[in-house]
């Protein structure tokens, strides 16, 4: 028992070290940058020329291969962000810490690439660039707590300071998303019922579910790369800041 | 401790006693941003009527807001937060005493102007009776949820901007239920629901937000 409390210790902490981190992320990033790039391309030649066009909704349809994986990202982005401000709060693990703030900006994009596609689906579909649909409406307050989460993580002078409260705020807005999530399905069924049912969601063809998977990993892979370039220079950027204080100290 | 927990809210209900018109412009506050309704999309009592639940508990929304940055900042810069950390009482309750405190002394002020407004407002009299209720229940949550952003922006130079950034997207459920309930009510839906959902998320916030809170003050006081 003991030795494996102490095992998963050292796993938890392997990475606290940054310059072994450094280490690790130095290795592994080629090859995420090289799946990000390969799958994006695939996914894109397949979904935009191969695929053919849908019977009902045209070539329109094809947005669905960016805005769909790009929701996915943005919901797991947060969830990301939560587990690893949960593990930063109770283990003050270093790169848990770093992991979360240099992610939120890449969630937000994702939130934000999510409504604009949504957006700019939507125009040729239902004739109108923005409904307050459910999903929709719990997109936007996602991008709401995303911008307040960076912008309270920035507001403090001191970058651990700023990484604590921000894991509180991070930690109290996963317990609040299901219930926003949940409230807002309900205010749309009870105000408006129905008006967006024209819009039938197509029953996929297989040739159709492969791009959008291959865009999946692509993002996933992206945001791996660009976690890992957000990761390198947040340390350096700790690092320089230790220096230029020492120097004042001393 | 019981004595601990009731003059804490004590003393901060005669400071905002002393306090003179201060304290009242919360309700103020209110008062003027409903009127700018009417002034803002007509005054045909037919649209103002519709728009009635959600123009009052938005503004009531962002009343309590606009006030939450009183809560733990004067007591932070003149030190008085740390004495009271170190006093008797867990930081849990000193935050559940000071959210039941800033309640007092904003909540209700909005729940007594709150009718009347309605009234300028042309609101259907079946709504009156559930948007009390729904007040009663409502704001208390809405302190409670707002010390979590109280706290984390204590001592922040930038704090009262970002506050409302941190705290409305958590206050979207509560309005959601809210005005839900009210309107229910309104067009004989039935208000039962809702209100027990706005119960049900007072206790929870209740329940949690003292701890989220506690551990923001906490990293303020270090």
């Amino acid at each position: 028992m003991a030795t494996k409390t102490k095992k998963a210790g050292i796993g938890l902490h392997f990475f606290a070290n940054p310059a072994r981190f450094l280490r690790f992320a130095r290795k592994i990033f080629p090859w995420v940058a090289i799946v990000a790039v390969a799958c994006i391309v695939a996914a894109l030649v397949l979904g935009l020329a191969v695929v053919p066009a849908d019977y009902r909704q045209g070539d329109a349809y094809r947005i669905i291969f960016v805005h769909v994986p790009a929701s996915y990202m943005a919901l797991m982005i947060y969830v990301i962000i939560a587990l690893a401000s949960a593990a930063g709060f109770i283990w003050r693990h270093p790169l848990a810490d770093l992991i979360a703030k240099s992610s939120a900006p890449i969630g937000a994009c994702f939130t934000f690439i999510s409504l604009v596609t949504g957006s700019l689906w939507g125009e040729p579909m239902w004739g109108t660039w923005w409904v307050w649909d459910a999903r929709i409406t719990s997109m936007l307050v996602l991008l709401f707590l995303y911008l307040g989460y960076i912008a309270l993580n920035s507001a403090y002078d001191d970058p651990t300071k700023g990484a604590r409260a921000s894991a509180i705020l991070a930690l109290v807005g996963a317990v609040n998303i299901p219930i926003i999530k949940f409230s807002v399905d309900w205010w749309n069924t009870l105000h408006q019922p129905a008006t967006i049912s024209k819009f039938d969601r197509p029953s996929m063809d297989a040739s159709m579910i492969a791009p959008l998977l291959l865009m999946v990993v692509g993002f996933i892979a992206y945001y791996l790369a660009v976690l890992i370039i957000r990761l390198r220079s947040e340390i350096a950027a700790r690092r320089i800041r230790n220096l230029r204080l020492a120097q004042v100290g001393g | 401790m019981v004595t601990a927990f009731f003059g804490l809210i004590g003393r901060d209900l005669r400071l905002a006693a002393r306090g003179g018109i201060g304290s009242l412009v919360t309700v103020v506050f209110f008062v003027i941003a409903v009127s700018l309704f009417p002034l803002g999309v007509g005054p045909e009592s037919a649209l103002l009527e519709r728009i009635a639940p959600g123009v009052l508990w938005v503004c009531a929304l962002l009343a309590t807001m606009l006030s939450l940055g009183r809560m733990f900042d004067e007591d932070f810069e003149d030190g008085s937060l740390e004495i009271i950390a170190l006093g008797p009482l867990p930081l849990e309750l000193v935050v559940l005493a000071k959210a039941l405190a800033h309640w007092l002394i904003t909540g209700l002020p909005l729940m007594i102007a709150a009718p009347v407004l309605a009234v300028l407002l042309n609101m259907s009299t079946e709504g009156f009776a559930v948007l009390m209720i729904s007040l009663l229940l409502g704001t208390p949550t809405l302190s409670l949820i707002g010390s979590v952003g109280a706290a984390l922006t204590v001592g922040l130079r930038r704090g009262g901007v970002l506050i409302s950034l941190l705290v409305l997207p958590l206050y979207v459920p509560v309005l959601i239920f809210a005005v839900g309930a009210v309107e229910g009510a309104i067009f004989g839906l039935g208000e039962q629901a809702n209100l027990l959902i706005l119960a049900g998320g007072l206790l929870a916030a209740l329940a949690l937000t003292p701890w989220a809170s506690a551990a923001a003050l906490r990293m303020a006081l270090e």
